[in-house]
């Protein structure tokens, strides 16, 4: 008896630029001048990022974070501080949202190029399990901004 | 090794197949499968003798009652308890320690007084003692483990200077298959005065026990990981121990008389069973122990060392591989515990899973344990009697994949 779904690909899920992401991350580090930190782990896994935040008014200067976990929180978190810069907050809000949807497999927002490299992970909507992973750095993100307006 | 063909026929589960492959199950320290007579167990009762326990005067509620009590004496003599009575069903190892912790510790802990724990504890035996030492204002202590993931004896000497209430410790590490030794560990314990405290959550499905020869004070077990069902597991206890202890939950079946603002409570090992309990976990349990011991713990023992031997020869092979826990078989069961390079062990998980090959990636809810190997997580294959050396195989072939998958280079 085989009980599983339709197989998805392993090549979709691990794309190349997911794991040049991982292996070389952008924005890694601390800010110095964090107007907003927001610190996320996932006590199922242990994955954890440390998310920091410099806005300026209603714009994000600067985007840095720490990890440790997979490949596909970490890409998600380094591919995710790349698109923040120079954003403003609902802009931030509204990507969070998009990036949400395509994990949910909204093909629209697969397609929606101002999520730019992020769209690689479209394939992790496959992959029901993987999906926290995915969207960490972007709860971290959610509660920073949540914080800044609270 | 067992007749590993024979024994998977018995269940029924094993041959699904998952994402197109046989189903390699290498996460029996999470839980086990059920063989047919378990299952079958299970349905009888309900089918044959259902009716609430210790309660009807009718006939069938008498046979439910003794299948209850039959499944206990069953569970008693498979760890050779001191008594029947000094077996309190639970529902599970994580109940049966918070169950010490919450009655006994509670009852006797004092401000100042300290509670031992090793760095290898599942969280379900070190968070009811934080619980418990945060409200009674006692220390906790966190023996330290040595390279290899032993406990470190000379720092478990050391906490037993200040003379701990509580001692607590795993049998086997559920992260690293560590095997420690509990005898002597609880003769160490019980020498500056301690009431020693076992998680046999990995020990009891996989080697022989005897919780009387170890010694110790309580013993917790859970059913689920003996091929028994979920929510079904025990306390172990001294009776006198028990007898001395108050109720942990009250309710019916535990107690004796009740007036209008007070209670008189039931003998043990009734006085812990408040509620209707889990029958039918009970009555599975006692079938999965019929069934382990129709096979035999020590041959089931030899079955797990001899494939763990196998799976660390091969995993050692592949480059970039690092296997946790003792070097020396003698101190080991069938957990491996392992991390492949930069490949994270999520991404190992997610990828073997295409094989079929389930395997557990993470912490494995021993986060001070990783925070002392200094990982964030491990990947981990954990056999049991239905595992051959073809799961040993197919695990460490897909693990090549994976590395190619990820381009691992060895540095």
């Amino acid at each position: 008896m085989d009980t599983s779904r339709p197989e998805p690909q392993l090549s979709a899920l691990y794309q190349e630029l997911i794991l040049d992401h991982y292996r070389r991350p952008r924005n890694k580090g601390t800010l110095e001048d964090a107007t907003h930190s927001v610190s996320l782990n996932n006590p199922l896994c242990g994955d954890e990022i440390d998310l920091q935040l410099r806005v300026d008014g209603d714009v994000i200067k600067e985007a840095r974070f720490i990890g440790r976990g997979c490949s596909i929180s970490q890409a998600s978190a380094s591919m995710m501080t790349q698109l923040l810069k120079e954003r403003t907050v609902p802009q931030a809000i509204a990507l969070a949202e998009r990036m949400s949807a395509m994990m949910q497999g909204d093909d629209g927002a697969a397609r929606d190029k101002t999520l730019g490299d992020l769209r690689a992970l479209a394939g992790v909507s496959k992959f029901p399990v993987r999906i926290k992973c995915a969207l960490l750095p972007w709860n971290a993100l959610t509660d920073a901004m949540k914080a800044g307006r609270g | 090794m067992l007749d590993v063909a024979r024994i998977r026929a018995d269940f029924p589960l094993l041959a699904q197949r998952e994402n197109g492959h046989r189903l390699v199950y290498l996460d029996n320290a999470a839980t086990t499968q059920k063989p047919q007579v378990v299952l079958d167990a299970i349905v009888d009762y309900y089918r044959t003798t259902n009716a609430n326990v210790h309660r009807g005067a009718y006939d069938l509620a008498i046979r439910a009652t003794e299948a209850y009590e039959a499944a206990r004496a069953k569970v008693a003599a498979f760890v050779n308890a001191w008594a029947p009575e000094g077996v309190v069903f639970t529902r599970g190892t994580t109940e049966a320690i918070n169950l010490v912790a919450g009655s006994y510790g509670r009852a006797t802990l004092k401000a100042g007084d300290s509670v031992v724990v090793t760095g290898m504890d599942h969280h379900s035996n070190l968070v009811p003692w934080q619980i418990l030492c945060q409200e009674k204002g006692a220390t906790l202590r966190m023996v330290e483990i040595t390279e290899d993931g032993r406990i470190d004896l000379s720092d478990f000497g050391r906490a037993l200077e200040r003379t701990p209430k509580i001692v607590a410790f795993p049998y086997v590490s559920n992260a690293l298959g560590t095997v420690n030794p509990a005898a002597q560990l609880a003769k160490l314990a019980h020498a500056v005065g301690a009431v020693v405290v076992v998680d046999g959550a990995q020990s009891t499905p996989h080697l022989k026990v005897d919780v009387q020869a170890l010694d110790c004070d309580f013993y917790a077990l859970s059913g689920h990981k003996m091929l028994g069902p979920m929510g079904s597991g025990a306390l172990v206890a001294k009776p006198d121990l028990l007898d001395a202890m108050p109720p942990y939950h009250g309710g019916g079946e535990m107690i004796s008389r009740v007036w209008d603002d007070h209670s008189t409570y039931n003998k043990i090992p009734h006085k812990f069973e408040a509620g209707t309990p889990n029958v039918e976990g009970a009555v599975g349990l006692a079938a999965a122990i019929t069934y382990l011991e129709g096979i035999g713990l020590d041959r089931i023992a030899e079955h797990e060392q001899a494939l763990a031997a196998a799976a660390i020869e091969k995993l050692i092979q592949i480059e970039g591989v690092t296997v946790y826990g003792p070097h020396a078989l003698g101190h080991r069961a069938g957990v491996v515990s392992f991390t492949y390079g930069d490949v994270h062990p999520h991404d190992i998980a997610t990828i073997l899973d295409r094989d079929g090959i389930c395997i557990r990636a993470g912490h494995h809810c021993t986060q001070p344990l990783m925070r002392r190997l200094n990982v964030a997580a491990t990947a981990r294959a954990s056999f049991y009697l239905y595992n051959g050396p073809d799961d040993v195989d197919a695990l460490a072939g897909a693990l090549v994949k994976a590395g190619a998958l990820f381009g691992y280079v060895p540095a």
